[in-house]
């Protein structure tokens, strides 16, 4: 009889803690987000929606995401699969891939920066180049397209490597004899590919995806060191809400949308990534 | 058995040595001098010499009312100085928490702060009784820097310590013609103080006013050519918040800002600036003084080592030391060196022209508004982000703006302010 319930005991002290620290915050949120003076109400969504930012902010954090991460799931694809065929130093390459991980995404911001700004490397090379002849503004308001794609690569540069180190361990799990097999029965190489690993991926692409997707609409720290007031995303205006006007309910409110897009998201990728019955 | 009882003794002993020198600790809190290099210089350089330690610690303006309010209500107080803004020790006279200081007031006569300044730091409370409730510590405001090498293309008869507007308009306009870059620059980046650049300079000087006039035709024709005027700014101004690193790498050459966001920049090459005061609109040259003071918590653990600590912070030398190292500038009566930083030299000279400028007009700080300060804030730069930024009609969006400042200045409560006349109930939008 004791030994059924030791599992339950053994897991409790975590549960616990977890309960604490993110339930009880979590349920707070919720109850910030939807009181304003005490009593129930979406006053706080109704002042958000009204924000002069809000359309704008909704807009630029889906565009980024929508961009930002297929590419990075092709490239860590394509990473994995060419680090599947490099024998020596491996290990060294895998690591230099992970590097932008190690650091923080606002440490990364203001990397990207340094290069991009007015009197920057970028425009110290094109100078060189004689490509410009003055310094050119890549980051400010009147040119939000080469802000939007200063962004997207910061952050390819930065957080690919969350999906790489997911596939590489997915890559791994696959047991060779159907790569072997595929090869016997005459398949490309693109046939193996797409017939034989990404199908058995698939598991290890939908954990990928969730993880990036969910770190995504997240994304914070990058946009406001090279975007600063110029391209505003949910988060960042969490942060002004809260900090600035010191509106937490508002600010809860953005949360709120977060969560619920992510939820979302994570939803849909359950569902149209689910591992077929015939296949588990 | 001897072995424990010997180290339950030593153990004993160092908790009782730590909580002492815990005991011994004096908590300074100040909403002043937040940023880390700041910060350091408070705690390496001007509290050096102050006989025991004092633990810095700073807070957010707007997290100030909570953290006392909390800490009486808690019972167990820590804090025994409280440094902040004018506006921002105000409201925490009506919850009690001040203790006053006028007994240490008269002993601090021949330091030679001025009356007005001592003025400032009297409050009634309660009914009826005029108190000091903190001593003035160091006072600050908002100046313009400009390169040398835009010097040659200011507008003709120009008198660069009088500019207006117009003048400063046309001047932008000429250097952008004849270089080809936009090389005016205001601190308008997520940290930036662009806020106080509309409420303390441009509406104060076209309007003659901030709440009461803030939706009127003379702002509506302020923000129409402020507008015009953003056309010779550089684009980048988004990103500043702190004018003094534009103004070194050569990205901005004319610029407004805080005195001690451009301090590096003015202390580093003080050949190559020259510093003055922000233009002067058609109703006078408005100008926010920023004052900061000295405050005793009530039911201080500690309220002589309190005064002990003002009066180290009151004395000339340490007002000297805080303006070479931070740029806030002595509110005693403290001969600058001749020794000084040049650099600290052209900011003091640009202050002093501005505060004793024949047009000048005070606009303080927003007072009373306790943690919906930022929502005031927001209301000036939205219309700025709208107007400006995307170029829609100043009317259509003075009107929305004035719905919310409405809404704010009624829930908050708080009186007009200078230069707006004085009101008996919350400040209306007229």
């Amino acid at each position: 009889m004791n030994a059924r319930f030791v599992p339950y005991l053994l897991i409790a002290p975590s549960l616990a803690f977890l309960a604490v620290l993110f339930f009880v915050p979590l349920v707070q949120t919720i109850a910030l987000a939807f009181q304003a003076d005490g009593a129930s109400s979406a006053a706080n969504f109704v002042r958000m929606a009204r924000d002069l930012n809000f359309t704008d902010a909704v807009v630029n954090t889906f565009e980024i995401v929508v961009i930002v991460v297929p590419l990075q799931l092709l490239l860590a694809l394509a990473m994995a699969m060419m680090l599947q065929h490099v024998r020596g130093g491996r290990d060294i390459v895998l690591w230099i891939w992970s590097i932008p991980l190690g650091i923080s995404d606002l440490a990364a911001g203001l990397v990207w920066l340094a290069i991009l700004t007015d009197k920057g490397y970028l425009n110290t090379v094109l100078l060189r180049l004689g490509v410009l002849s003055g310094p050119q503004s890549w980051l400010s308001y009147e040119t939000p397209a080469t802000l939007f794609a200063a962004i997207v690569v910061a952050e390819l540069w930065r957080a690919t490597a969350i999906v790489l180190v997911i596939l590489v361990a997915g890559v791994q799990l696959i047991p060779k004899e159907y790569g072997e097999a595929a090869d016997v029965f005459g398949a490309t190489p693109w046939q193996r590919f797409t017939r034989v690993t990404l199908p058995l991926l698939r598991p290890s692409i939908q954990t990928a995806l969730i993880l990036r997707t969910v770190l995504a609409f997240e994304m914070f720290a990058i946009v406001l060191s090279i975007g600063g007031r110029n391209f505003p995303v949910l988060v960042s205006e969490a942060f002004n809400w809260q900090y600035n006007q010191q509106d937490f309910g508002v600010a809860a409110a953005y949360a709120m949308i977060v969560m619920g897009v992510s939820l979302a998201a994570t939803m849909i990728y359950l569902w149209v990534l689910r591992t077929p019955a015939a296949q588990r | 058995m001897r072995k424990i009882s010997a180290w339950l003794v030593v153990a004993a002993l160092l908790s009782a040595i730590a909580a002492a020198a815990r005991a011994a600790d004096l908590v300074f809190l100040s909403t002043q001098l937040r940023p880390i290099e700041e910060a350091q210089k408070m705690r390496n350089l001007i509290l050096k010499d102050f006989p025991r330690k004092v633990d810095y610690v700073t807070e957010q303006p707007a997290q100030l009312p909570v953290r006392i309010k909390a800490e009486q209500q808690g019972g167990a107080h820590t804090i025994e100085v409280v440094g902040a803004l004018h506006g921002e020790l105000a409201p925490l006279v009506p919850l009690n928490a001040l203790a006053p200081l006028d007994e240490f007031a008269g002993k601090l006569k021949d330091r030679g702060i001025p009356e007005q300044l001592m003025t400032l730091g009297k409050a009634v409370w309660p009914a009826g009784i005029v108190r000091q409730i903190y001593i003035p510590w160091m006072q600050a405001s908002y100046i313009m820097v400009a390169n040398k090498e835009a010097l040659p293309y200011l507008p003709a008869g120009a008198n660069i310590d009088a500019l207006s507007y117009d003048q400063l308009a046309a001047w932008a306009s000429a250097v952008q013609e004849k270089t080809g870059k936009r090389l005016l620059g205001f601190p308008a980046g997520p940290q930036g103080l662009m806020h106080r650049f509309f409420e303390g300079f441009l509406y104060p000087s076209y309007t003659g006013g901030v709440v009461v006039p803030f939706r009127s035709e003379a702002a509506e024709v302020m923000w129409t050519q402020f507008a015009s005027l953003w056309k010779s700014v550089n684009p980048n101004s988004t990103s500043y918040n702190f004018m003094q690193e534009p103004l070194l790498s050569g990205d901005v050459w004319i610029a407004f800002d805080h005195i001690a966001r451009v301090l590096d920049a003015l202390r580093q090459k003080p050949d190559e600036f020259v510093a003055f005061p922000a233009p002067a609109g058609p109703k006078g040259r408005g100008y926010m003084p920023v004052l900061a003071g000295l405050a005793v918590v009530k039911g201080a653990p500690d309220p002589n080592g309190a005064i002990a600590l003002i009066d180290y912070l009151a004395r000339p030398e340490t007002q000297i030391a805080t303006a070479r190292s931070v740029g806030f500038f002595p509110v005693v009566k403290a001969d600058l060196p001749p020794d000084l930083d040049p650099g600290i030299k052209l900011g003091a000279g640009a202050i002093e022209k501005t505060q004793s400028a024949k047009d000048a007009l005070t606009a303080l700080l927003p007072i009373g508004l306790g943690q919906r300060g930022g929502e005031f804030d927001k209301v000036f730069m939205d219309t700025f982000q709208l107007v400006v930024l995307r170029g829609q009609k100043p009317r259509a969006v003075l009107d929305r703006q004035a719905e919310t400042l409405r809404r704010l200045m009624t829930e908050t409560g708080a009186p007009c302010w200078l230069p707006d006349p004085p009101s008996t109930g919350p400040c209306q939008v007229q």
